[in-house]
């Protein structure tokens, strides 16, 4: 491991330099790679506050979503957004779905898939740099640990000092209120799973079922794990989205760049000895932008699989670009085509433009497609759905008076948190009747059936006909179903499903 | 490994594979990576410990917790048992219209009763209780022996023609044309009439002929005009339900010789509990009476 961390000031310049070197460089490649520590140096600016805000909006979210209640009515939860896995059922806000409209989370993934395409093709890993989980998390843990052992000077001095009391105070706060956060991420999450107040409640008491313990337990350890020790490793090694990212940027995607043309050569020591006369770039090499990389890694040496795009190094640039009175953006979101242009002399500023592509629209149309077609399916889906299974031993049984019967099993899905009452009713098949099997009541063309809020009922229903009625092996009708509520009913409002069925009998 | 490449860029070594001109990279990797596979060897030892893992030439070795799949099997299989127990329990108290009055009790027996029938009696009756030549349909509305609840429970319990119980309901049918009571053609005429009471087609005369034989023979069982009696097991021959063929060929030669279908006895085989649910899956099947 190399040494990578004294810390000198130099006397006759307004900027610190720091003596730190990128975590990635050549010289510290090993057979296997151990972990160098990163001490990211605390930052001001405005993307820093950027990332404050949607730190404190994500967080916000994450944490609070699962309290918000929504009103269904008396036979569904009230929890606006719940994941109920026991019973089946997705509930957000007014919307409720069924395991088998998991297609409407199919077109969610797609534009979930395709957002992070127009993102990626348009402002690069804007994802990586600014919401993922992994950068939000280890960004609260990092605001700990400054806060606890101080910034990285500080925190590079305690890791390197002998066990003393002091040392080991700091190192305890520390990690007690990382393990508090951890068991906040994942006691969150289990909220989503059950009605929130009542199992919080449980959780305390110690009444909640195994598996909440065991999912926080889990969720626990690795935020724990995840945000307080491997960090970057995350990024770097375990996560496939730099790979997939690093195949879809292009020229005239936006990446952290650092103006190579308008930096070089560095001028460490030239601004000390400006009577040198020697040419000079903006670049004072003084280290900021590595110092308070959380990855570690050196944006001057260009674009690299490593950088998540978190900005920071351009704030602690253009801070000290400002003091050096040096115009800012000397590390400043923009393209590769954009560099590659300046560094031949003609520099474009850029404009929207410059990230909008053909490509962008063709993602842009995917996703709205997907949206309205999600849209459009959600507003037009029935809330009462039928199933029917016909009988296939025997296929048909003959009567003594010569009638001929089909047995169907009918699964009728009241989609809608309210009881309802169905009327399921025989179209085409002539002089046909049809009976509940076992209970008792006299065969007729309508069987009304009342189905529990929510709930699906099966029923196997016994069909018969008098061979006088019919012709050939099979013949086909249908069974409708509809809401036969009598409001419902005088409004002209009723949902109607039907579904295509065969009659089978002897053959001749 | 004295002559590492060196790729130039990157200044990571390579594997010394090239396709295209493009080299691959030996990156290093992560320590914390070759730890973790130290760790999942380590785990796995404990594990060969703990569980069951080493296959020997009879036997394996099964491990410090004596895990085994068929003991958790069975373990589930108690409790699930102690869960039915409660529904058993009711069922074997309740009468069969008890069962059939209570939705709950109607589901679990129904249930119940399908499962022991596909176990005990789809040989004969087959999988839908369709039935076979000389195999009742269980689905119609025909019942040779009866189709109350209580009949059908009767008939499972003691089965039929089935000598050994003592119980079972019994009868014969006598052989017509074998015992030389009828002679050949007074046999075709009374096949005939029966086919003319069914109302299928048939030869007019030899009808008229038969009626007064039926009357005499077939009658005191079968009924004046074929409705059968279940008492005596006599099937209907009004109907359109033929358990041994409808062919004038057919009914003469069950006048002939009869053919008489035999079903065993289940008191000894299942406890009455089972032959219950039985009777509740059979008599739900749409033909119950």
């Amino acid at each position: 491991m190399t040494e990578m961390s004294s810390f000198i000031k130099e006397s006759n310049s307004d900027v610190d330099r720091v003596e730190v070197e990128a975590v990635n460089a050549k010289e510290h490649r090993d057979l296997y790679q151990s972990r160098i520590k990163i001490f990211p140096k605390r930052v001001v600016g405005a993307f820093r506050r950027l990332k404050w805000w949607i730190m404190l909006v994500l967080l916000g979210i994450y944490y609070l979503a699962p309290w918000i209640r929504w009103d269904r009515g008396l036979h569904a939860p009230d929890q606006a957004i719940l994941v109920d896995i026991a019973n089946r059922r997705f509930y957000f806000f007014f919307i409720e779905i069924w395991p088998q409209e998991f297609v409407y989370l199919t077109g969610l993934l797609v534009m979930a898939g395709v957002g992070l395409f127009v993102v990626t093709s348009t402002i690069g890993r804007a994802w990586c740099g600014y919401a993922c989980p992994q950068t939000v998390w280890v960004d609260l843990f990092l605001v700990v640990e400054r806060w606890v052992e101080g910034d990285r000077n500080a925190r590079i001095r305690l890791d390197k000092a002998k066990w003393t009391f002091d040392k080991i105070r700091k190192r305890v706060v520390k990690h007690a209120i990382w393990i508090m956060i951890a068991v906040a991420t994942g006691g969150a999450w289990i909220f989503y799973f059950a009605d929130a107040p009542s199992l919080a409640f449980g959780f305390i008491t110690g009444n909640a079922p195994a598996v909440a313990y065991t999912t926080v337990g889990i969720l626990t350890a690795t935020t724990y794990i995840f945000a307080g020790f491997m960090r970057e490793q995350i990024c770097t090694y375990m996560c496939p989205w730099p790979r997939i990212q690093g195949a879809m940027v292009d020229e005239h995607s936006l990446i952290v760049t650092y103006q190579k043309w308008r930096g070089e050569p560095r001028s460490a020591h030239l601004k000390a000895k400006p009577e040198a006369k020697a040419p000079a770039g903006d670049c004072i090499d003084c280290n900021q932008c590595v110092a308070v990389c959380p990855m570690g890694i050196d944006i001057r040496d260009g674009g690299q699989l490593e950088c998540i795009t978190c900005a920071l190094c351009i704030d602690a640039c253009d801070g000290v670009m400002e003091k050096i009175g040096r115009p800012k953006g000397l590390i400043a979101y923009s393209t590769t085509g954009v560099q590659e242009q300046a560094e031949a002399g003609d520099y474009v500023a850029m404009t929207w433009r410059t990230i909008l592509h053909f490509r962008t629209f063709i993602y842009v149309a995917i996703m709205l497609g997907a949206a309205f077609a999600m849209l459009y399916g959600l507003v037009s889906r029935d809330r009462l759905d039928v199933n029917v299974l016909h009988d296939r031993n025997p296929l048909y049984v003959q009567l003594s008076d010569g009638t001929v019967r089909n047995g169907y099993t009918i699964k009728i899905l009241n989609m809608l948190p309210e009881p309802r009452i169905f009327r399921l009713s025989l179209n085409g098949l002539p002089s046909a009747t049809m009976f509940v099997a076992s209970d008792g009541n006299q065969p007729s063309r309508h069987i009304d059936v009342a189905v529990a809020p929510d709930q699906l009922r099966a029923l196997r229903v016994l069909v018969q006909v008098s061979p006088v009625y019919l012709t050939g092996e099979s013949t086909d009708f249908r069974f409708f179903v509809r809401e036969w509520n009598m409001d419902v009913v005088q409004n002209q409002d009723q949902e109607i499903v039907s579904y295509d069925a065969q009659f089978h009998t002897a053959p001749e | 490994m004295a002559d590492k490449e060196i790729d130039e860029f990157s200044g990571t070594e390579t594997t010394g594979h090239e396709w295209d001109g493009i080299k691959e990279l030996n990156t290093p990797m992560p320590r914390w990576w070759i730890n973790t596979f130290y760790i999942t060897v380590i785990w796995a030892i404990g594990y060969m410990i703990l569980y069951p893992a080493w296959p020997l030439i009879s036997d394996y070795t099964h491990g410090y917790l004596g895990y085994s799949s068929r003991a958790e099997l069975s373990a589930e299989m108690v409790v699930a048992r102690s869960e039915q127990q409660v529904f058993l329990d009711q069922i074997n108290a309740a009468s069969l219209e008890e069962i059939t009055a209570s939705p709950e009790l109607q589901q679990f027996a129904t249930a119940g009763g399908r499962s022991a029938f596909l176990v005990n009696c789809t040989p004969c009756h087959g999988l839908g209780a369709q039935g076979a030549p000389g195999y009742p349909n269980l689905n119609d509305d025909d019942w040779i022996w009866g189709g109350t609840l209580e009949d059908i429970y009767l008939t499972i319990k003691h089965g039929i023609r089935f000598t050994e119980d003592w119980d079972t309901r019994d009868s014969g049918m006598p052989a017509f044309g074998r015992d030389e009571i009828l002679d050949r053609a007074e046999i075709t005429d009374i096949a005939a009439h029966v086919r003319s009471i069914a109302g299928l087609e048939h030869d007019a005369s030899a009808a008229a002929r038969g009626a007064l034989g039926f009357a005499d023979n077939c009658a005191a069982c079968h009924g004046d005009n074929g409705e059968g009696l279940q008492e005596l097991g006599a099937p209907a021959l009004g109907d359109a339900i033929w358990f041994y063929g409808k062919s004038a060929e057919e009914i003469a030669a069950q006048i002939t010789n009869p053919k008489h279908g035999v079903m065993p006895a289940w008191a000894e085989r299942l406890d009455d509990t089972i032959i219950k649910q039985l009777a509740v899956y059979v008599h739900s099947l749409g033909g119950g009476e």
